[in-house]
């Protein structure tokens, strides 16, 4: 059971917008789904149980879909999630040179968030910028050609904004 | 009359600065009363020339390559384009790297603002789907088996046969769906074409549903691909608003309605039938087959599923008929490919010419050789499924036939070069823990051979009893090979294999042999 029942009714007002205009059909899980780790971002087991309700399916199907696809995530985490193309195309002009030292510089492994809970850093395979790499996501917009200063940079940058939204 | 000036809006212009040149320009117009309408076009897909400005003269547009927002003043002289400043290229479709291309479906890629219609049909759009209005549906297919177009999205499968078996298969209710979970690295044309020209895509689909009596089509975009995205839904509510989908296909007695479903980041959900799973809400699940998708696919009805090239090439063949496309190419492999050329490359970017060319040429006279200035050592073609060519193979044709004759093959067309400074052991490892990390899990060989493959490549680049791992690997190899259920199990020793063959010594030479 939730731990903090405010929280909970709260989050629960949440689903019920989000799920507002689907159909209840299995089909638009994963676009309930994307809406929720978009506007919570993550899906708690209470959500799992909410979707689990609407759609008509077991918790267990929903959970497997969640995990399945890397898009969703089962718990919170960093303010900013800092994406880094891995890939052949990027491989190929020193991601992984890159990668040590985004890992360096935020004193994290890939996959994890830092101890302040700002930055997420994550490997992803491709963010199709494939003759411009290395490739770095932060939100919605894709940074090409990223040496370790332009990265340090960006990820100064979009983690200010951040604090000062 | 106002100078319009073209700011590409596309994914790679604007992760080099595209939006801040627009907004520079912009400001120079209004400071120094020039009259400026600045259009965001998409990308022509010469990534290396990006942000890529252009400006309309009398005579073409104007192009200024690798724009910065400093050089905004520059590249002007009053209100024409200022063809002193050395950012200057002339005039862009005279520019070799783009005259020497022969687009068909990339011909209006970076001429246009993809989200207008007006330009999109001026610009030779729906003339495809006006002339399979007139046709029955057999003889939109008949056109489409004559063009001999295959399908782009690595498997080349031919597009004919797939649309006939739909059309002839008896559902009330068919579906076409488009793949455009575009995730092998190296591959960024379905992504160009999507945010330079969403509305051939829109055609293509329509005249899918009309060969095969489908009213309803699913484009399946991943997540990584938030601009696409956006570009595709406004398009398909503008071609709703326009009568091009909907209720009456173009005023036709013809309905066709199109969504977008967005993917979850998944490499596995490019493979058709996860793909079909997931957009049951499912999770990404390869399925056995038969029964094929074109007879039981999504939702078990009879489903066309096509890449997005091969469904915008579609509306070239209904324009100009299947002879005139098929009339290029080489042995079966007809019509043009859009190549792309990335990794470390000079002038990387989408190259669509007839097949036939060889990958030298390709990546020569093209690519202009490495970007680091090292010399190539590898190029793997066809994404992180597709071999690793060395030197003495770089003068095969790009053809389907003739790259399954060296053990390698197309794909979608994604050309990845490396310098001398690459592992090949290290590729080959990658290759691997790749497939581990994206395999489904349904089939052992792909669920459990892929973490076995990595293993055993880590002891041999450690040089541990090398004999017996390469025994072990070639064994694991083949077992993946006939046992895999999809693409991703089956081919993923392609890369592992080409390494095998021709860079034995990153996997077996005395540690520290190799020159660094």
């Amino acid at each position: 059971m939730p731990h903090h029942p405010p929280q909970a009714e709260e989050e629960l007002a949440v689903l019920d917008a989000l799920l507002a205009d689907l159909a209840p059909d299995a089909e638009h899980l994963l676009p309930f789904l994307h809406r929720v780790q978009e506007r919570l971002g993550h899906v708690s087991p209470a959500a799992i149980r909410y979707a689990a309700h609407a759609f008509n399916l077991s918790r267990a199907e929903v959970y497997g879909v969640v995990t399945f696809y890397g898009d969703f995530r089962e718990s919170p985490v960093g303010d900013t999630v800092v994406q880094l193309c891995m890939a052949e195309a990027c491989q190929a002009v020193g991601c992984r040179d890159l990668a040590a030292h985004a890992e360096s510089s935020l004193g994290v492994q890939l996959g994890e968030t830092t101890r302040d809970g700002r930055v997420h850093l994550e490997a992803v395979y491709c963010l199709g910028n494939c003759a411009l790499g290395p490739s770095v996501r932060i939100g919605d917009d894709v940074h090409g050609r990223v040496t370790a200063a332009a990265f340090d940079t960006l990820v100064a940058a979009a983690t200010s904004t951040r604090g000062a939204a | 009359m106002s100078l319009r000036v073209f700011v590409p809006n596309d994914t790679a212009a604007c992760s080099v600065g595209a939006d801040a040149v627009a907004h520079a320009i912009a400001m120079h117009g209004a400071m120094h009363g020039v009259d400026i309408t600045i259009v965001r076009n998409g990308s022509r897909g010469a990534a290396w020339l990006e942000p890529l400005v252009e400006v309309d003269t009398a005579t073409g547009r104007m192009g200024f390559a690798n724009v910065s927002p400093g050089d905004a003043p520059s590249l002007f002289a009053g209100s024409a384009p200022n063809a002193q400043y050395p950012a200057c290229i002339g005039l862009v479709e005279e520019h070799p790297w783009f005259a020497r291309q022969q687009r068909l479906t990339f011909k209006r890629a970076g001429r246009i603002d993809p989200l207008s219609l007006a330009e999109y049909e001026a610009e030779g759009g729906l003339i495809g789907l006006r002339r399979a209005l007139s046709l029955t549906a057999e003889a939109i297919v008949a056109e489409v088996t004559a063009s001999g177009l295959r399908g782009r999205g690595g498997a080349a499968f031919p597009a004919g046969i797939k649309w006939n078996t739909v059309r002839q298969a008896s559902s009330a209710t068919k579906y076409v769906v488009c793949n455009a979970d575009e995730g092998d690295s190296g591959t960024f044309a379905d992504r160009l074409l999507m945010e330079a020209d969403p509305y051939q895509l829109v055609e293509g689909m329509i005249i899918a549903g009309l060969a095969v009596g489908a009213t309803r089509g699913v484009i399946y975009v991943r997540s990584e691909y938030p601009r696409a995205i956006a570009t595709l839904r406004e398009a398909i509510s503008r071609a709703e608003g326009a009568g091009l989908l909907g209720a009456s296909v173009l005023g036709s007695p013809h309905r066709f309605h199109l969504v977008v479903r967005v993917g979850a980041g998944a490499y596995i959900c490019g493979e058709e039938t996860a793909l079909l799973e997931s957009l049951e809400g499912k999770r990404g699940m390869v399925r056995a087959k038969p029964p094929l998708p074109a007879l039981q696919g999504l939702f078990g009805q009879p489903t066309v599923i096509n890449n997005v090239l091969t469904l915008a090439a579609a509306t070239d063949v209904l324009a100009h008929g299947g002879t005139a496309y098929a009339a290029l190419g080489l042995d079966r492999s007809k019509g043009t490919m859009p190549f792309q050329l990335a990794g470390n490359i000079a002038r990387g970017g989408l190259v669509e010419v007839p097949f036939g060319l060889t990958l030298r040429e390709l990546v020569d006279d093209f690519g202009g050789g490495s970007r680091s200035g090292r010399p190539l050592r590898a190029i793997q073609v066809g994404g992180p499924l597709g071999a690793y060519l060395p030197e003495h193979q770089w003068d095969t044709p790009l053809a389907y036939e003739s790259f399954a004759a060296v053990g390698a093959m197309l794909g979608h067309g994604g050309v990845v070069c490396f310098d001398d400074t690459v592992d090949m052991a290290e590729q080959a490892e990658f290759a691997m823990a790749f497939c581990a990390h994206e395999s489904c899990g349904k089939c052992t060989p792909c669920r459990i051979g892929s973490t076995r493959g990595v293993e055993v490549i880590q002891r041999l680049r450690r040089r541990e009893e090398s004999r017996k791992q390469w025994a072990l690997l070639e064994e694991l190899c083949e077992t993946m090979e006939l046992g895999s259920l999809c693409a991703l199990g089956g081919l993923t020793p392609l890369p592992v294999r080409s390494v095998m063959t021709h860079f034995s010594a990153d996997l077996l030479a005395p540690v520290g042999g190799r020159p660094e």
